[in-house]
């Protein structure tokens, strides 16, 4: 389905980006993944995709610092010559209610979970236009539109990739670039993970389908968006999430 | 044959002759699904037509005449696919009709025509179909709403309420079956090139393209393929959800 294009995953060998990696890679594509910390981990995911890996490159750098952003585009334009998608999918939480959340934990997840977005955005976008090509989907999450308690920084974030992606989708309608978000609900990840259990539970007691998602499943949504057959998409919020926000 | 993704499931598109329903029983029949269409005296004709342009698919479209803003006629076309079948996989209620009028000149008649078939017609069809989806344990449902249901639009009232009310009708039976295998959602349209909008003035239809970022109308094969998606078995965590496809209309 993707022979011969280039995705650049931002956070690609970790959580939803990792299954979005792998996703992509088995429909044919080639792809770049970023990732800011963990090397080791890093070259692990690619030695576990086998001989899809051969289709991987990892590249370090982080989201927030606009030279690594241009950098990681520069190493894979060096690498593959195009890019033909890019997933923004890079995030991080630093949870506390905002009484006790500091300017700075509202500013470091701010810095990567929206300005990398764009940031990243903005070291391709010319690419894509000169190609008259490109599809752009930003990871956000049902906490975008509902809120969370201790997650005011979290949710302003998210909720900003909505307005990003839409005014970017308006400014690109003409030039053959579509740009959507997935909206995925609670996803069986680390970061997920990192949630208490006594916290988890209550969670999932509120899904409607009483589960989490699957990383794979959400994958499977951005690949959608990707397809060529897709390029009427532009400007979308597609949520996946069990019914817990509708 | 067992390869095609919708091999074995069987499903029902509503006003699936033509259109956007036309396009996406052609998708999932094509796919290996085997697909009731449902539609009104004047669509039989229509989906033998349609049938005879499936590759190799024709035998697995099958045409029920029904009414989907009358319940017992719902019931009983039901009733005919699960005999004939044996078990209805997914519901696509795509009928749709408009009254286009200013509410100072819409009648009251053109009303409740228009909430009968788009709203009142997809609670009918659920409601006939949920049983069997939950004794199966599994189904899949997709409304045909629309971007009027979200933002409006001069002269359509009633279809705007419809669409929008489909929208209520997605997110609580989302709710109820969520337990059950069943996932249900919506899927948003812009405007189309089908019969439908080439009805619309010609100054209205230009006046939509001008407004539409992408400067086209979408194409109803691009509509069924969100369609399929929402479709398939592996979509069971999408729910309660809305996907809109506009070309930027609308966001």
């Amino acid at each position: 389905m993707f022979e011969g294009r280039v995705a650049l995953v931002t956070g690609g060998t970790r959580g939803i980006g990792a299954a979005i990696t792998e996703c992509l890679v088995e429909s044919g594509a080639s792809v770049a993944a970023g990732y800011s910390r963990g090397k080791e981990n890093a070259e692990q995911f690619v030695k576990r995709l086998g001989t899809n890996g051969s289709r991987v490159t990892v590249h370090q750098g982080r989201v927030d610092d606009v030279d690594d952003c241009n950098r990681v585009v520069k190493e894979v334009m060096d690498r593959f010559g195009r890019i033909d998608y890019l997933v923004n999918n890079a995030g991080i939480t630093v949870d506390k209610t905002v009484r006790k959340m500091t300017v700075d934990d509202w500013r470091q997840v701010l810095d990567v979970n929206l300005s990398g977005a764009f940031q990243m955005t903005k070291a391709l976008l010319e690419h894509m236009i000169e190609r008259g090509s490109g599809r752009i989907v930003n990871i956000s999450s049902v906490i975008g539109e509902t809120g969370n308690v201790g997650q005011a920084n979290y949710a302003a974030s998210k909720a900003g990739l909505f307005g990003f992606t839409k005014s970017l989708a308006l400014e690109m309608a003409q030039r053959g670039i579509t740009v959507n978000c997935v909206a995925p609900g609670f996803i069986e990840t680390e970061m997920v993970a990192a949630i208490p259990e006594p916290v988890l539970a209550k969670v999932v007691e509120k899904i409607p389908q009483r589960r989490l998602g699957r990383p794979e499943e959400v994958a499977r949504v951005v690949r959608f968006l990707l397809e060529d057959e897709s390029s009427y998409i532009t400007g979308a919020v597609y949520s996946i999430n069990g019914g817990l926000d509708m | 044959m067992d390869s095609l993704p919708f091999a074995q499931r069987v499903g029902i598109v509503t006003g699936g002759s033509r259109g956007i329903g036309g396009a996406i029983t052609t998708l999932l029949a094509e796919d290996g699904a085997t697909v009731a269409v449902l539609g009104l005296p004047e669509d039989r004709e229509r989906a033998h037509r349609l049938a005879s342009l499936l590759n190799g698919a024709a035998s697995r479209l099958h045409f029920y005449e029904t009414d989907v803003a009358v319940y017992n006629r719902c019931q009983e076309a039901v009733a005919a696919v699960l005999r004939e079948h044996g078990r209805i996989d997914f519901l696509v209620n795509n009928a749709g009709i408009t009254r286009d009028h200013t509410v100072r000149k819409m009648t009251v008649e053109e009303w409740e025509a228009v909430l009968r078939v788009n709203l009142s017609g997809p609670f009918f069809m659920i409601k006939a179909v949920l049983d069997t989806m939950i004794q199966q344990e599994y189904g899949r449902i997709v409304n045909i709403s629309s971007v009027v249901g979200e933002a409006g639009n001069f002269g359509q009232a009633n279809y705007a309420a419809a669409k929008a009310g489909l929208i209520g009708l997605t997110k609580t039976v989302a709710l109820e079956v969520a337990k059950r295998g069943i996932t249900v959602n919506a899927v948003a349209p812009g405007f189309i090139d089908t019969d439908m909008t080439r009805a619309m003035p010609l100054a209205a239809i230009e006046n939509a393209i001008e407004q539409t970022p992408g400067q086209r109308l979408g194409r109803p094969e691009e509509v069924a393929e969100v369609v399929r998606f929402l479709l398939d078995e592996r979509s069971g965590y999408i729910t309660g959800a809305v996907y809109n496809i506009n070309g930027g209309w609308y966001m």
